[in-house]
């Protein structure tokens, strides 16, 4: 049972920001689903929800999403969904059930780079930055690489930029954690992957070269050097090859899906 | 420290520690239908509504309740009735224990989506466990209540 001393409301990002910094033990709270059930002595948790960062603001170039956005308003945005062809609502949800998502945030799920993350892999399937406090813009490719410090992950922009995405992943039963994850994307007729959950952070394959998409052995092909360009583990829910195995399945399929090939699921 | 919220329709104020967890508050309240099926947040027996949202009750801060409105099962007594009683003609009532969380979710579905489909009737569904694993049962319930054909 994880315990807090004190609870800070913050007021501005700049109070939880030097709140963060004053105590190793000071921590920042999103829906709180993870760290209620550690053991973690908390000295102040730090509250962002008072500080109007729960908001999706969309323009023609893109999307501008705040760090306590819900985990469901991600999945049920309209604009989102018209964007990017439905990646946020298959991305997000097989995660557990619609109170979890309500209370999950998008800055909770990002900020630790949790190798299994769905949300991680389906941002890096966009052209997405997030701003943090302090270090200011980063490509999500390179915040993903990043180690975990103590800044604040405040917003994730996210443009519009006409790519067709597919997603998949699988998991052991419905709702659990993913085995795999795995979005393609095609981008003026480039192709691109990312496959998540390795067991570690999803990662971008950028620009694997696919000539002729209808033909099942070049997808393949595509499918087999997607998985080569990466590391597999093994735990409890699958070993590296079994991993390796079904990442290239699911590319196929979603090459299968972006082509026209099978109804979606 | 202290916060204040409305509860139920009516104005509460409470004195909780910076680590009280919303379920507990609700249970030393005496809304005993919020209960601690799982405690990993996965079970949806402690779903509460928070300004009109199903959340899981066992993961919310207290202290995040400061100015919002929180609504168990007993302040939805009537409109509750309605679907116990599909519940009940469906036999998925069982041990019983699940019903609450599966109750007020099937309320805030009734309220997030006019008509929903079969799918995003399962959608709601998953997010309640039950230990009698009486899913169809409560899958043909929650038809019967949204008037959908179970063929």
């Amino acid at each position: 049972m994880y315990t807090v001393k004190h609870y800070c409301m913050a007021s501005s990002l700049d109070e939880a920001y030097k709140t963060l910094q004053e105590n190793r033990n000071n921590i920042l709270i999103g829906g709180n689903l993870w760290l209620r059930m550690g053991e973690r002595r908390v000295n102040t948790a730090i509250d962002l929800s008072g500080l109007g960062l729960d908001t999706i603001e969309e323009t023609d170039e893109g999307f501008r999403i705040g760090c306590m956005v819900s985990l469901r308003q991600l999945e049920t945005h309209e604009g989102l969904h018209e964007a990017f062809g439905g990646l946020f609502k298959k991305a997000l949800c097989p995660i557990v059930g619609v109170q979890f998502r309500n209370c999950a945030r998008v800055g909770g799920s990002l900020f630790p780079r949790f190798g299994f993350s769905d949300v991680l892999t389906a941002f890096l399937a966009c052209d997405t930055e997030v701003e943090l406090y302090k270090a200011g813009r980063k490509k999500i490719c390179e915040f993903a690489a990043m180690p975990v410090d103590r800044d604040i992950l405040t917003h994730v922009l996210v443009r519009k930029d006409h790519r067709k995405v597919d997603y998949r992943s699988f998991r052991m039963t419905e709702t659990d954690f993913p085995t795999v994850t795995c979005a393609v994307i095609c981008k003026e007729g480039r192709y691109s992957a990312v496959i998540g959950a390795r067991p570690g952070c999803a990662r971008l394959v950028e620009d694997v070269p696919l000539d002729d998409p209808q033909d099942a052995g070049q997808r393949a092909g595509f499918a087999r050097k997607v998985a080569a360009g990466l590391d597999f583990g093994s735990n409890m829910r699958g070993s590296a090859d079994y991993r390796r195995d079904l990442s290239c399945r699911l590319i196929m399929r979603c090459l299968e899906q972006l082509e026209g090939e099978v109804p979606g699921r | 420290m202290l916060i204040s919220f409305i509860i139920n329709g009516k104005q509460a104020k409470r004195e909780i520690a910076p680590d009280t967890i919303l379920l507990d508050l609700l249970r030393s309240m005496g809304m005993k239908s919020v209960k601690c099926g799982c405690d990993t947040g996965n079970c949806g027996l402690c779903t509460v509504w928070l300004d009109g949202s199903p959340v899981l009750s066992c993961s919310v801060p207290a202290a995040r309740l400061e100015g919002h409105t929180v609504t168990t099962l007993e302040g939805l007594q009537e409109e509750a009735a309605a679907f116990s009683r599909c519940l009940a003609d469906e036999g998925a009532d069982q041990c019983g224990f699940c019903s609450p969380g599966l109750i007020i979710n099937v309320l805030a579905l009734e309220r997030e989506i006019e008509d929903p489909d079969v799918n995003q009737i399962k959608e709601y569904l998953s997010g309640n466990l039950c230990r009698c694993t009486g899913y169809q049962s409560q899958l043909r319930a929650m038809m019967k209540y949204f008037g959908k054909s179970q063929e």
